[in-house]
């Protein structure tokens, strides 16, 4: 009598999932078929090139590849992938540039420290935290030395400096030296003295509406002029002088919008304390600005990271310009894909690593808000 | 406790200190670099002043579609040529980007799985590796297509190498003038009737069909309008002769190169703005939508669209921003632009490195400030109005 009704199709499980996300109905199945297919075209084509038939360090004929010709994709293209050989031969150049190889050690132990000091501001449950920021906070002095030379290191010439070492120089200082450039210029933005807050408007907006190579020509070109005789600027410091400028002004505006929203009863209940203008931002507002405007700081950091390649077209050498060097030696020519592909790797490690901290920080303060209303 | 300083105390006094305080140090700083500049000038015989702009150039510009190069021209037509190219590609590399990241922000909220992985790993590398390096490497891949002799050919009259992409020209003849007297026309003629419909809308409920009008007016009125005309418009079309193509229209490596990087990189950006905005709009408006019986392109075109633009358009205003500036890093492939033409091989030449850069910095901050100001009119029009 009773009809006796179907048991419901599998919503459920691997099949469930599949149905809902891949086979919800037939152009969404159809689309679905088409992508598998192009990867199906795509995935082992790819993987052949970079992994398969590959040279990592000897070509097929069971050789050391010391040049391209030596390549097996040179020699046979038939059958040969991608040369990663040259990164193999040339990686100190892509990890330090020239500098003299006796002396790498310091770079070494450089990497390391910029490590060690990076570890209290990436994780704020380190034990001992407040010992390991002294250290961060005295690093920046440590690695002058050690990289530059002075206390009894021998020196080493920045233009001796190259690849993934000026990467990070730059990255690094940019953003160490722009924060607190960056609260100075949003405070000052803020500010009720109008001379002031004029200023600083007109130096964020000049800076935020020109290139920034435009801006790396001036610390190259123009400089120069502006400095008295004898001073004679170092290339490396030029740019950072002009990539600090630029990324203040980024800096500056990320950190005005934490200072938007911090509630005017802050401000008021300090000041009904008795506290002076700095007292009353370095305790009580500033901490609470930079606390939520942490993750587009590291988002700004991003950018700025990956606009250090512009150095290159001022003859500065990072990872990218030794990159193109080695494409222009004869011994390498034709293997643009490897190097681009290998410098992209190493950005996008780096980039990729940064962008996943800053929504990792994200959620944390957002359960960290709500757990304050609550 | 502090009566010992009395009008240091004064809060007006201390804001007038201050204020006089920096300008003073500023104006100190200004005096000391402009006395140290015109010595160093003076002292490698830089004369400052702009009369170096009417000197001829002395060198070529291989990609200049708008005006006519020549290496007698001034420096002052090399900064023209420079504009425009910057321009050229800042505005196509905007209306792609914007096309694209639309589209792939759409994708990326589509129920399938694969697809909106797919554009997900799109996005990642494309942020997370430097624009400089794309653009270098799209630029390496198009060099190394095949020789002029033997390019690939698109439906035969489309010829690829790696000189660029040879494509036929177009020429316009008398009368041509008229279409696009037309089409502007009715583009104005459109803009008018969609008011008069919404206006009409508003008062009757009646609805009027706008957009296959103004699809009409637009496109068919002048296609007749050009037939009568006897079809004034001809091609020429490029030919092989000896070691390159002679006529037709060349659309350098250089510019696809900047074009393809700049709009892929941009679009990455452009696609999370669109998907953020979209998701911005809750979901109770697209149920209350299908409940009243909306058709599902209805749902998205008048309640989701409009709602997310107002998240979408002031983000969006600073990727435009940043993909004009961007657009400064044409040097890197020779790509003739404001700063490789003007800021580079101009200043490299006349060594008035202050007047170029002047010149540079103030072109690149017009350009920002009109676009901000565009945008600021279309974001004030798209925001919520309180009735």
């Amino acid at each position: 009598m009773n009809e006796v009704r179907k048991p419901p199709v599998a919503t459920t499980g691997i099949i469930g999932w599949l149905r809902l996300n891949l086979f919800f109905n037939w152009t969404n199945s159809l689309i679905t078929l088409f992508v598998i297919y192009c990867l199906y075209q795509f995935i082992p084509w790819i993987l052949d090139w970079t992994i398969f038939s590959a040279d990592f360090k000897y070509n097929y004929l069971g050789e050391q590849i010391a040049n391209q010709e030596m390549c097996s994709r040179n020699l046979d293209p038939e059958n040969g992938g991608a040369c990663w050989a040259v990164i193999y031969v040339r990686f100190y150049q892509f990890i330090y540039g020239f500098y003299p190889k006796v002396e790498v050690w310091r770079v070494n132990i450089a990497y390391a420290m910029l490590a060690l000091a990076l570890l209290p501001l990436l994780y704020a449950k380190l034990p001992y935290r407040k010992y390991f920021l002294y250290f961060t906070y005295i690093f920046p002095v440590i690695a002058y030395f050690l990289l530059n030379g002075g206390l009894g290191f021998t020196e080493v010439s920045t233009n001796k400096w190259g690849g993934l070492l000026v990467t990070l120089v730059l990255g690094c200082t940019g953003i160490a030296l722009a924060f607190p450039i960056g609260i100075m210029l949003a405070l000052g933005r803020r500010s009720k003295l109008p001379v002031i807050s004029m200023m600083c408007t007109l130096f964020i907006e000049f800076i935020r509406g020109v290139p920034l190579i435009t801006l790396l020509f001036f610390g190259m070109v123009m400089l120069p002029l502006f400095l008295p005789e004898g001073i004679d600027m170092d290339g490396l410091v030029r740019v950072l002088v002009a990539v600090t400028l630029f990324q203040s002004a980024y800096m500056a505006e990320v950190i005005r919008g934490g200072l938007q929203a911090i509630p005017p009863g802050q401000y008021e209940a300090a000041k009904s304390l008795g506290m002076s203008y700095w007292r009353m931002n370095l305790l009580i507002i500033l901490p609470q600005a930079i606390r939520i405007s942490i993750p587009p700081i590291v988002n700004t950091s991003i950018g700025l990271f990956k606009d250090t390649t512009l150095v290159i077209i001022v003859g500065i050498l990072d990872l990218l310009g030794i990159g193109r060097g080695t494409l222009a030696d004869t011994n390498w020519l034709g293997l643009s894909y490897e190097i681009y592909f290998f410098v992209s790797l190493v950005f996008f490690i780096f980039t990729f690593g940064m962008s996943r901290y800053s929504l990792y920080l994200e959620k944390k303060l957002k359960t960290g808000i709500n757990m304050g209303a609550d | 406790m502090r009566s010992n300083l009395g009008f240091f105390s004064d809060e007006k006094f201390r804001s007038i200190f201050f204020q006089t305080l920096v300008v003073g140090l500023f104006a100190l700083g200004l005096f000391f670099v402009i006395s140290t500049t015109s010595y160093n000038l003076e002292k490698r015989n830089i004369a400052t002043g702009w009369s170096f702009l009417q000197n001829p150039a002395g060198f070529d510009i291989s990609f200049s579609p708008f005006l006519e190069f020549k290496s007698t021209d001034t420096h002052l037509k090399v900064y023209f040529v420079g504009v425009l190219n910057t321009l050229l590609v800042s505005i196509t590399g905007c209306i792609a980007a914007t096309i694209l990241g639309f589209i792939l922000g759409i994708v990326r909220l589509s129920s399938n799985w694969l697809l909106s992985r797919l554009v997900y790993i799109y996005v990642e590398f494309s942020r997370n590796v430097p624009l400089l390096l794309q653009i270098i490497l799209w630029y390496s891949i198009l060099i190394q297509l095949p020789r002029v002799k033997q390019s690939l050919q698109v439906l035969d009259v489309f010829y690829i190498s790696n000189r660029g992409l040879y494509s036929p020209r177009p020429i316009f003849e008398s009368g041509f003038s008229y279409v696009l007297i037309a089409i502007v026309l009715a583009l104005i003629s459109s803009f008018l009737i969609n008011r008069w419909a919404k206006k009409r809308q508003d008062k009757t409920g009646q609805q009027f069909p706008v957009f296959s009008s103004s699809i009409g007016l637009i496109f068919i009125v002048p296609l007749i309008l050009f037939f009568i005309l006897g079809s004034p418009l001809s091609f020429e079309h490029p030919e092989l002769k000896g070691f390159n193509f002679k006529g037709g229209l060349v659309i350098r490596p250089e510019f696809i190169a900047m074009f393809l990087a700049l709009s892929i990189y941009t679009a990455a950006f452009i696609s999370e703005i669109v998907r953020a905005g979209i998701m911005s709009v809750s979901k109770g408006q697209r149920e209350a939508s299908a409940a009243i019986g909306l058709k599902q392109t209805w749902i998205m075109r008048l309640i989701i669209i409009p709602q997310a633009l107002r998240v979408i358009v002031p983000p969006l205003t600073s990727q435009y921003l940043n993909l004009t500036k961007n657009s400064s890093l044409g040097i890197a492939v020779g790509y003739a632009d404001l700063v490789h033409g003007f800021g580079g091989i101009s200043l490299n030449q006349t060594g008035q490195a202050i007047e170029c850069m002047a010149i540079v910095m103030a072109t690149y901050l017009s350009i920002s400030l009109t676009i901000s100001f565009f945008m600021n009119i279309y974001n004030r029009s798209i925001q919520f109005k309180e009735k």
